[in-house]
């Protein structure tokens, strides 16, 4: 047996169709695109309809350069046809089903066939072996199991890789540390600030978790400054993957050992960068929003899926060999940005300017408020025991620190506010960071 | 000899204080000594309790930050000028008080006050030099 603890002796067979040569992938997604059009709007009525409005038929795909000319899908074309509407195989076919919560109105449904089911096992395969996890590895997956597809996703991919897989699912922070030490977990999968609290809880509890190299983190943005406080208190090397249910859950993209961007898997989703405002696509290495089309599935095919998360397109070489063009890891969604006094604010923003001014762990929140026309702006940051102290001038200049960083990144002044631990809710899912309570 | 001290800190609410007490006086927990810093928007409660550890302990999982601090206590006689000869044998030496409290008792004719220094090896030396009474336990009568 070679050794385990290697992260290069990661190897899958599956992993080969990262390395496809470039013109060999585009002709493999052209005919895929073709059969997909084509199955769309065959089966599915809504996307016939918008295509005829156009005066498009699927033979009008003759390049993949055409696809541009496709309308495209938003979320909301998943309520309108709720719940069955976009599915294009009869019930017989559909193996499985998943949901979101729909905390903004009405939930949306996907469907799989199972041949949908193998790739998604295939994708999350190869995203497990770019992270160096393979047979030998104990994976403790704590995304949440059920209609949410994250637990599931990285089950099946897990257990197809060959490691063993913790099927622990999200939240219960005692347990997640005692089978963490118990098992030996050498890989975790969760959200990175659902990490952050587990190490924080193993910390004080000086419960030993140095066998675990490898986190998968995903279902949320997160910024290079967190992966590198991670990486500096622990000896994890953390892994961003990308994925979204309407495409077909995490897998669609994820990072190599190199941590320089996320590989696509573009031999099953196509993506295009588009500028968020005209809807026009824009030309390499341009940052917007990432559109996504996939080109095998068969329950329900998505044509040009807007995913409002903003990110860029890179197409160079990647030192790790991968053929498979690159997003960078997204910090932000086109639709979670807020404007306060003219200025476009990201939460990914204040995490930053937290993240500069030493010792402060990312636990916070922000406040949008409205008084009398005027909108404001405060960010509540829990005072940890690594930040706090018993001297009253320490206290004022940490506090001080925090506002000129935060006005230093934003551009604005915010009110900085310092909180006790429980006054912010810990998350054990996706973190709910900003609450708009401005009244128009 | 040094004292713990555990510093809790407080947001400035209403309520706020009551709540830490409340946390002590459920665990059945004394307090020797306290004092209250505030600033507009938050505040730190220092105390002086006899079992550091289990304090911190109950307030963290109560959900407050709180942090022990080595502080120094000493005796000092209870009439005009007392606390004066303690400061003089300080500044004598240039030693810097970062803060200081007196305790909710007394101990016979004294009464007993609490100092934070960042140099309390430099404090310490020059207390004793000058004669004061540095306690060894917080232990009021």
């Amino acid at each position: 047996m070679s050794n385990w603890n290697d992260p290069a002796s990661g190897f899958h067979p599956w992993s080969a169709s990262d390395y496809l040569p470039r013109p060999k992938l585009a002709e493999l997604q052209l005919q895929r695109l073709r059969s997909t059009v084509t199955l769309a709007y065959t089966r599915v009525e809504h996307f016939r309809k918008r295509m005829t409005e156009r005066g498009l038929a699927p033979d009008d795909i003759g390049s993949l350069a055409d696809l541009a000319r496709l309308p495209f899908t938003v979320k909301a074309d998943l309520r309108d046809t709720y719940p069955f509407g976009l599915f294009a195989c009869p019930m017989e076919e559909i193996v499985r089903l998943h949901a979101s919560s729909g905390t903004t109105g009405r939930p949306i449904v996907v469907a799989y066939t199972q041949a949908d089911i193998e790739v998604w096992k295939e994708v999350m395969v190869r995203a497990f072996a770019s992270f160096g996890v393979h047979r030998g590895d104990i994976i403790q997956n704590a995304y949440g199991y059920g209609l949410f597809t994250g637990g599931l996703g990285a089950h099946y991919g897990g257990e197809a890789l060959g490691a063993t897989v913790i099927p622990i699912s999200g939240g219960n922070t005692d347990r997640q540390i005692m089978l963490m030490q118990d098992f030996g977990s050498t890989v975790i999968c969760c959200t990175p600030s659902y990490f952050l609290h587990l190490v924080e809880r193993a910390q004080e509890e000086k419960i030993d978790f140095s066998r675990m190299r490898v986190g998968v983190f995903g279902a949320e943005p997160w910024s290079e400054a967190m992966r590198q406080r991670i990486q500096k208190d622990t000896a994890i090397r953390g892994y961003d993957i990308y994925g979204l249910s309407e495409v077909i859950g995490p897998g669609v993209g994820a990072e190599c050992v190199q941590q320089a961007g996320l590989h696509l898997y573009e031999d099953h989703f196509f993506p295009e960068i588009i500028d968020p405002a005209t809807g026009q696509v824009l030309p390499e290495g341009a940052e917007g929003e990432l559109v996504l089309t996939t080109l095998s599935k068969q329950a329900m095919p998505m044509i040009r899926y807007r995913t409002r998360d903003v990110t860029t397109l890179v197409a160079e070489p990647c030192a790790c060999g991968r053929t498979l063009r690159r997003i960078k890891r997204i910090e932000r969604r086109s639709d979670d940005m807020f404007i306060i006094r003219g200025v476009n604010v990201f939460p990914s923003q204040v995490e930053t300017a937290l993240l500069k001014v030493e010792g402060t762990l990312p636990h916070y929140a922000i406040v949008l408020t409205r008084e009398k026309g005027l909108d404001d702006i405060e960010v509540q940051v829990e005072v940890t025991p690594e930040i706090f102290s018993d001297k009253m001038r320490a206290m004022e200049t940490l506090h001080r620190n925090l506002g000129h960083a935060l006005e230093q990144v934003l551009g604005i002044r915010a009110k900085v506010t310092l909180v006790e631990p429980r006054t912010l809710a810990r998350s054990e899912g996706k973190a709910k960071r900003v609450l708009d309570k401005r009244t128009i | 000899m040094e004292v713990a001290q555990v510093s809790v800190f407080l947001e400035n609410r209403s309520g706020g204080l009551v709540e830490v007490i409340d946390v002590l006086a459920k665990h059945g927990i004394d307090m020797k000594a306290l004092s209250l810093a505030d600033m507009a928007d938050f505040g730190i409660l220092r105390l002086i309790v006899d079992d550091p550890e289990t304090t911190r302990r109950v307030l963290k999982e109560a959900g407050f930050t709180a942090d022990k601090t080595r502080v120094v206590a000493v005796e000092v006689p209870d009439r005009p000028g007392g606390l004066g000869e303690t400061l003089h044998a300080l500044r004598r030496n240039g030693i810097n008080v970062e803060y200081m409290y007196s305790a909710a008792r007394r101990k016979g004719e004294s009464a007993i006050i609490i100092f934070r220094f960042d140099e309390i090896g430099r404090a310490l030396d020059a207390l004793r030099g000058a004669g004061v009474t540095v306690l060894d336990r917080f232990d009021p009568l």
